[in-house]
Formats: C-alpha cells, structure tokens, sequence
C-alpha cells in the first residue's frame, strides 16, 4: 500500500492521458454493430422512412389520381409494380404515401405517451407512498378497459381525424408507460447504490438525473418501441373503422378497409396494406428486442 | 478538536407495520430502541450482535438515510439536523458510509470513476478536478486508475468493486467511515487484503472508523471498542479487550464462546444459546435477553437493566442486573469472572 501510494503522482500522470475511453453508449453501439439481424431490421425501417418523408420524389403516380380501365389490375401490371386499387390507383404510390401518415400515427402518440407516461412513472415511483397510490391507482383506471375499445371510444368522442386519433391512442399508452417506468425507478430506488448518492448529500433531482434515469432508460424505451407496432397496428384499426384518416388520404388502415371488398377479386393485392403494416411492426418489435440486448451491457 | 467525535444519545426507531383496510399502523418494529453510545476520534467501534438486532438500522439512523423517531446525534459537538448545529448534508460531507452488497452499491451504468466522483461533484468540486481526485482514490486503494477507471462494476470482482466502494466513500474527505458488513461478503483471502487496506488508509487519512460486523474475529481484529447489540438495545460496551476476555454480560459470554477457534484446546463445548431471538414487535418485558438467559430471575422481568456509557475512559460496561450489586439479583458476584 505505501509504495503504492508513494507512486500515487507518477500513476496519476499517465491516468490523465486516457480520458476518452469507452462510455456506456459507445459500447452499446459496437454490441449493436455485430448484430445483423438488428440491423437489417433498422435498414428496412429506415427505408420505410426515408420513402414516407421523400415519397414525392420515388412514388410514379399521383396517389390521388383514379383510372376506372384499371381497377384492380393485378401486380406486375404495366406501369402499375403493384398493382392497382379498387379505383384504379396506384397501389405502390398509394402504399409509399400511406407510410407518412400511418408512421406519423404509430410514433407520435408512443413519443408523446413517452413523455407524460415517463414523468409520471418516475415521479410515482421515486416519491412513493401516496403521491405513487394516487398516481397508479388513476393509471389504474384506465386499464379496467381494453386498448382497442378505449381508443375506440376516445376517439369516438373526440371525433374523426388524425389529430384526435393521435390524442386517443396517446391516452391509450400512458398507463402502460407510467407502469413500467414507475415498477422499473422503484426498484432502482431501493438499491444500495441510490442510497449512497443520497448519503454522499446529493439532491433528489441529481439522483434522478444521474442514478435513475440512466438505469430506467433502458427498459422503459425498449418498451415503447415496442408499443410502436401496437399503435401502427391501433391506429389502423381506427382509421379502418373511419375514425382515423379519411378517403381518399393514403393509409395502409384505411387501405385495407376499402380493398377488404376486393379480396375475392384480386387478393394479392388486397393484402398489400396488411404486408406493409406487418413488416413495420415487426421491424419495430426486431429493432427493441436488438437494442434491448445491445443496451443490457452485462450479455 | 474534542476528544469525541460522535455521539449517539437515546437513538430510537420503530417501523411501523402497516395493515387492514385503513392501512393503519397496527404494530411496531421496534428496531433501535433508545441507545447511547458515544465514539472518539481517531478510534475503531466495533459493533456486533446477531442478525436482527439493528446493527445496520443504527448505520442507516446515523447516516440520516432513515429519519429517527427521538433521540439526537451529535457529530463533533454540533446536534445534526437541529438549529445551532449542522445540517444532514454537512454532516454526510464528514461521515460515509461503505454497504454490504459491493455490486448493488454501485451504478452498473457508470464507470467506477464517475461513481466516485459523483460526490465531490455534489459538493461543488468541478468534473476534471473529481475525476482527478478519483484517480487518486483509486490508486489509494490499489487499483491502477489507468486499467480500472473506465471500467464497469460488472467488470469488477468482488474485493475490486468493494475498493471502489471504499474509495467512493472516502471521495468526500469524511472524517468518520461506517463500515456496514463491508468485509462480510468477501472470501476470507480477499477479506483480510481488505481490512488491512483500511487499517492503511485510516492512518494515512485519520479516519474514524464504526465496524458492523457480525464476525467476531474481524471485529476483534480491527476494532479498539466493541459495542454489542442484541434486540434493538446496546447490552455491552468496552475495550476489545475487557469485553473479549471477561465478558460481562451473559449475552456477550454466549456470543463469545460461539466463537469458532483455530486452537483445538479452545473447542466450544456446550450449546451457548438456544432459540431465536424474540419477536423485536413484542420484545419481552425488563431485560431483553431474558428469555434466553441461563441466570434470568424474577427481577429481569420486572427491572430494566439500564446502560450509560458515556466516559470513554471507563473500559466496560454491560446492561446486566449481575453487574449492579443494588439490582436485587442473587448472583451478582457471577460477573468479571474470566469466562
């Protein structure tokens, strides 16, 4: 030990030389690099993206434009990849264009659900005691419904549109979020190493900052991303029930609604809308599950 | 610069037990129960006592990381968290506190140099000068910041991370270190690499140290003064010495002679104690230990043996009738004898 110590001013010298080794986020991006599957399920979604966001450039047609001559033309079609709808659209224009609303109405309500879940999770979870009792038992309340009927009747009282679906389907997330992250920080909260940041005088929103979020993180937005899918699969729902987006915008909900009747006829591409909305899902549910392990630095 | 350090007067602490419809508190654990102790500057308190006996509540109370129900601690002649004394957070700048559990007490998101410089960092240090100090500290407990600093506790091995601890303990310059099972869970090799690193590290830092432990070998070991609990009460305190080889009262004796030795002359030969400990909800009336004691008479049920031990030059005091001569019991000459 003495030696050591005596050493002390040497060793500090050449300690100072490293100071960026890797943190934890660097070290969670090289898991992430040697896991094909995981990447190739964020190309797919970041494809899926880039097409929404810059469908004017790559979709053929115009995505409103009707043609009686080629209603439901099978894929392969001339001029038309994948065929055409029920009106003679463009399917592959149609489904390009649907991206934008139907990802727009499967991220935003999971974002802002993230932000109001979280908070209150969090709050709930680090106070307890009865601020945690009110919190979750209101959290509670709104599990006594299905997911489906509540986003139903939400927005079935708010009234048809995007804006309105969004809201209903980010009251539908809260409760689930504001579990997790409350059942995830109370954990956290009792461990030995939140109790010394507490004896080494820190304050309760430094320790929150510092010791939990950091460790809630992780579990918490892996769970969201996987409610990703279940509000693109929701707002479908909606929209198929004419709650959501309304004829004639693009959406692969409202797409399947309206080709449902062509099934017999051309079920190929019928089934288009329904491929679109499974590959989004899955890609998004892929994606947590590999960022899942990439974050859990002990595998 | 007074002679005492800390000092613990009628420290109390019951946790309520919630229940029925109205979740009102329908019992009490009564976990510390009025204890006094003080501890000077400069020394080793060992305190011991079986599982239960709120060994780590009293760690926990002194900390502040539980509030006490009565009592008051005084740290260096200033009442904590009372006006004309210091707050909670200055008295946690001058008292850490190392865990048991070395893997659960760090922040597996964290690299062991951050958790370590958290601290300062809280005090108002800025970020380059704790991660300096936080190197240093490493080096102090013989870890080579240039291989460990970056590092995870996941890893760490056991003794390694416990360094860790110590040095995020010590990364506040604090003046007393409670050491709460901080060896227990080491093996024995690791353990002792340990307990000499900070016997090191209290003479080069001065340091005050209170040792909870439930091994009485470390703790006679490491410690000046031993304190021994037994059912939320303090039945016992004194020199190492006095109290390992006369002990006074009859639970010390028992835990004492339980002790595992390497000498094959010293084998325990009958069964110390037998039964649990009692139910610390309903402890029994008078003396505690009585329901377990061999020289338990009708006056323990009724009186309750009381210690004060505030002199530290008085080198033993136990909480036992047969220590007082005016107490009433029969067999007060039984005490002092060598065991």
């Amino acid at each position: 030990m003495s030696t050591l110590s005596t050493n002390s001013s040497k060793n500090l010298d050449a300690g100072q030389i490293i100071t960026d080794s890797p943190s934890y986020w660097s070290s969670v991006r090289s898991n992430l690099k040697n896991d094909p599957v995981t990447i190739a399920f964020a190309l797919i979604l970041l494809s899926l993206l880039l097409s929404a966001i810059f469908a004017d450039l790559l979709a053929p047609l115009d995505p409103y434009k009707t043609n009686m001559l080629k209603r439901l033309k099978p894929i392969g079609t001339e001029g038309f990849l994948l065929g055409a709808d029920e009106l003679g659209r463009d399917m592959l224009t149609r489904l390009i264009y649907g991206g934008r609303l139907s990802l727009l109405m499967g991220i935003s309500p999971v974002v802002a659900a993230l932000l109001i879940g979280g908070l209150l999770g969090l709050t709930a979870g680090f106070v307890g005691g009865k601020v945690n009792m009110s919190i979750m038992r209101v959290m509670d309340v709104f599990y006594a419904f299905p997911s489906v009927l509540l986003a139903i009747a939400i927005s079935g009282a708010l009234g048809a549109g995007i804006f309105n679906a969004i809201i209903s389907l980010t009251i539908v997330f809260i409760p689930p979020i504001a579990r997790v992250t409350e059942s995830v920080t109370t954990q956290i909260r009792a461990l030995d190493y939140v109790e010394a940041a507490r004896a080494s005088g820190a304050k309760s929103l430094t320790i929150i900052r510092v010791h939990i979020i950091s460790n809630v993180a992780g579990p918490v937005f892996v769970y969201s991303t996987s409610l990703i899918s279940v509000s693109i699969i929701l707002s479908s729902g909606l929209s198929f029930l004419g709650l959501g987006t309304e004829p004639p915008q693009p959406e692969w909900g409202l797409m399947l609604n309206t080709l449902r009747q062509s099934i017999y006829v051309n079920p190929w591409v019928a089934a288009l809308p329904g491929v679109m909305i499974f590959l989004t899902s899955l890609s998004f549910n892929m994606m947590s599950d590999g960022i899942r392990s990439a974050m859990d630095i002990k595998l | 610069m007074s002679e005492t350090i800390l000092e613990v007067q009628k420290l109390k602490k019951y946790f309520p037990i919630k229940g029925g419809i109205l979740n009102q508190t329908t019992a009490e654990v009564q976990a510390v129960d009025v204890i006094d102790f003080v501890v000077a500057r400069g020394e080793t308190l060992g305190i011991v006592g079986e599982s239960g006996c709120g060994k780590s509540t009293t760690a926990r109370l002194l900390m502040q990381l539980i509030k006490h129900d009565d009592g008051e601690i005084i740290f260096d002649g200033y009442a904590v968290g009372k006006s004309g004394g210091i707050t909670t957070r200055e008295m946690r700048k001058r008292m850490q506190m190392v865990f048991q559990d070395s893997y659960s007490s760090l922040n597996p998101r964290l690299p062991v140099e951050s958790s370590i410089a958290f601290g300062p960092i809280v005090h108002g240090v800025n970020k380059s000068a704790a991660q300096k100090k936080a190197r240093d500290l490493l080096i102090k407990v013989g870890l080579n910041p240039e291989l460990f600093s970056r590092r995870y506790p996941h890893e760490l091995s056991g003794g390694q991370r416990q360094r860790v601890n110590i040095a995020r303990a010590l990364a506040l310059e604090p003046e007393v270190l409670i050491l709460d099972e901080a060896v227990s869970a080491l093996d024995k090799s690791v353990e002792a690499q340990v307990l000499n690193l900070l016997m090191d590290l209290k003479a080069e830092f001065k340091l005050t140290f209170i040792f909870i432990s439930h091994d009485l070998n470390v703790v006679h070991y490491i410690s000046d003064r031993v304190l021994v609990m037994y059912l939320g009460r303090v039945v016992e305190i004194g020199d190492v010495s006095a109290v390992y080889n006369y002990p006074k009262h009859p639970y010390t004796r028992a835990l004492i002679s339980a002790m595992p030795s390497m000498d094959p002359k010293k084998r325990t030969e009958a069964v110390p104690l037998v039964g649990d400990p009692p139910n610390p909800i309903s402890p029994p009336s008078g003396c505690r230990f009585r329901t377990r004691c061999p020289f338990s008479e009708d006056i323990c049920a009724i009186k309750e043996p009381i210690l004060i031990h505030t002199d530290l030059k008085k080198r033993q005091s136990s909480a036992c009738h047969m220590g007082d001569p005016d107490s009433g019991h029969s067999r007060t000459n039984l005490n002092g004898l060598p065991k």
